[in-house]
């Protein structure tokens, strides 16, 4: 458990050209577990999520950690909805992240090593980035952000545009990632996903919070009609 | 068309019998123009990297200024060096003019704004592409400006290598702060100009060929060195 959170977002706002994004969100994030941000396109997911990960300019309010702006920042980790690949290879974008914060060498070879196995791309390690398939660069992204053992975890729609066997793969590291106690806070289109894996989950509809529980009742027993219309597959306006 | 042919029988005589004056003449270019590179890529790689990353109140401006420079007519800049480094200039004492060094601060004028201006475009998509994950991973400015040196290295390499070529074809600007002295400044370009002046077509064509053979060299060893364009490594 870390003592980075609770997280605390008071009256969040992100006006963007005069075009209200997200807000007002107040929501506190406990310690635990993870949290599943589900909602229609355009309802302010991915800019929640770059908020809580404070690589977005907030127009009102603020996002505070237990901790110090500073050392929040370096022990948090994000991966995009579509990867980022570095142009270099495996090895040394699996290297990079540690590089950054002066790991000794034999540390980071043998976390490279770990993780070069933990997503099955140890054959690969020489290879330009650029050119593994869409999963493997999804994977990769992945154990880029968790090498560096961040206490939280931002992931925006990490398995869209996968297949089965990727998606199951990505979800298992996820499992894993949770049982050693990183706290994930992810959104996902998927809501076979989104039931496998909440502890939690949000509802987001018009840039606002607009239904949030435990995973059991916000599944089972949806409160307001909108989410009900979402679950049944309505396309909500 | 006679000219030419024995612009190349000579050009290829010269070289085969490692001419001496040819090859102080052809030494002395590198040397300037190399020099030149160095020091201008030193200046121009950073700072066009520094101009894609940071936002700052006359950015735009100073963008376009250094486009603008990019096209700096040689011969002004050589007026101008000349005009600061003679006797009664500001820096006449340190008595640089006609000298190699003149020659090569006059290159570095000139090809500075070039590299910097194809390195700004070139790192600017690159910062494009990175952006989110370097603020993500929250790195120093300083950890950017190299990562983005390092992973934009071939891009820098042409930024560079365009600077080459300018200076090593250059001109006016060491003609005038280098003044193509005999065994001291003079160089390929400007002893084409002397030749042609003087009507020696076939020893101005000879020295033409090896400025282009020069060029040609260069450019495909740097390319060579650095493994560009190979299977796997891109």
């Amino acid at each position: 458990m870390s003592r980075m959170l609770p997280l605390t977002l008071k009256d969040v706002a992100v006006r963007r050209r005069g075009k209200r994004l997200l807000g007002p969100v107040n929501l506190t994030l406990h310690p635990e577990g993870l949290t599943m941000i589900v909602g229609p396109n355009g309802s302010g997911k991915t800019t929640l999520l770059r908020v809580m990960h404070g690589v977005e300019r907030l127009s009102d309010g603020s996002a505070t950690w237990a901790v110090a702006e500073e050392e929040a920042r370096h022990r948090q980790a994000y991966v995009f909805q579509t990867p980022i690949m570095l142009r270099r290879t495996v090895a040394d974008n699996l290297r990079y992240p540690l590089q950054l914060i002066a790991t000794p060498r034999a540390e980071i070879e043998t976390r490279v090593n770990h993780w070069a196995r933990r997503i099955g791309l140890e054959a690969r390690m020489g290879l330009q980035a650029t050119r593994l398939s869409g999963g493997e660069k999804q994977k990769l992204a992945l154990a880029r952000a968790l090498i560096r053992k961040p206490d939280v975890l931002f992931l925006d729609e990490p398995c869209a545009n996968l297949d089965g066997a990727s998606t199951r793969d990505i979800e298992s590291i996820l499992q894993t990632a949770l049982a050693e106690k990183t706290r994930i806070i992810m959104t996902t289109h998927d809501l076979g996903q989104a039931r496998r894996l909440a502890g939690d989950a949000l509802f987001m509809l018009h840039g606002v919070v607009h239904e949030r529980g435990p995973a059991s009742d916000f599944f089972s027993a949806p409160q307001t009609a909108e989410l009900q219309a979402f679950f049944r597959g309505d396309i909500i306006a | 068309m006679n000219d030419i042919l024995e612009g190349l029988v000579s050009a290829f005589w010269l070289v085969v019998t490692f001419d001496p004056d040819l090859m102080q003449i052809s030494l002395r270019s590198l040397q300037v123009s190399l020099s030149a590179l160095v020091i201008a890529s030193a200046i121009a790689l950073p700072l066009g990297t520094f101009l894609a990353i940071r936002r700052f109140r006359y950015r735009r401006l100073t963008i376009s200024l250094l486009n603008a420079l990019m096209g700096l007519p040689p011969v002004v800049v050589g007026l101008i060096v000349y005009i600061l480094l003679s006797r009664s200039g500001p820096f006449g004492v340190l008595g640089l003019l006609f000298t190699p060094t003149a020659m090569i601060i006059a290159q570095v004028i000139i090809i500075t704004p070039l590299i910097a201006s194809i390195t700004h475009q070139a790192m600017r998509e690159l910062w494009a592409e990175y952006h989110d994950l370097l603020i993500s991973l929250n790195t120093s400015g300083w950890q950017r400006i190299k990562t983005l040196i390092w992973d934009g290295r071939r891009n820098l390499l042409t930024a560079s290598l365009a600077g080459f070529g300018r200076a090593i074809g250059e001109v006016g600007a060491i003609m005038i702060v280098g003044g193509n002295i005999d065994n001291a400044t003079r160089v390929l370009t400007t002893a084409i100009a002397l030749e042609t002046g003087k009507g020696d077509f076939a020893l101005a064509l000879a020295l033409g060929f090896v400025l282009i053979a020069l060029a040609i060299g260069i450019n495909v060893s740097i390319h060579w060195l650095s493994r560009t364009e190979r299977e796997g490594r891109w």
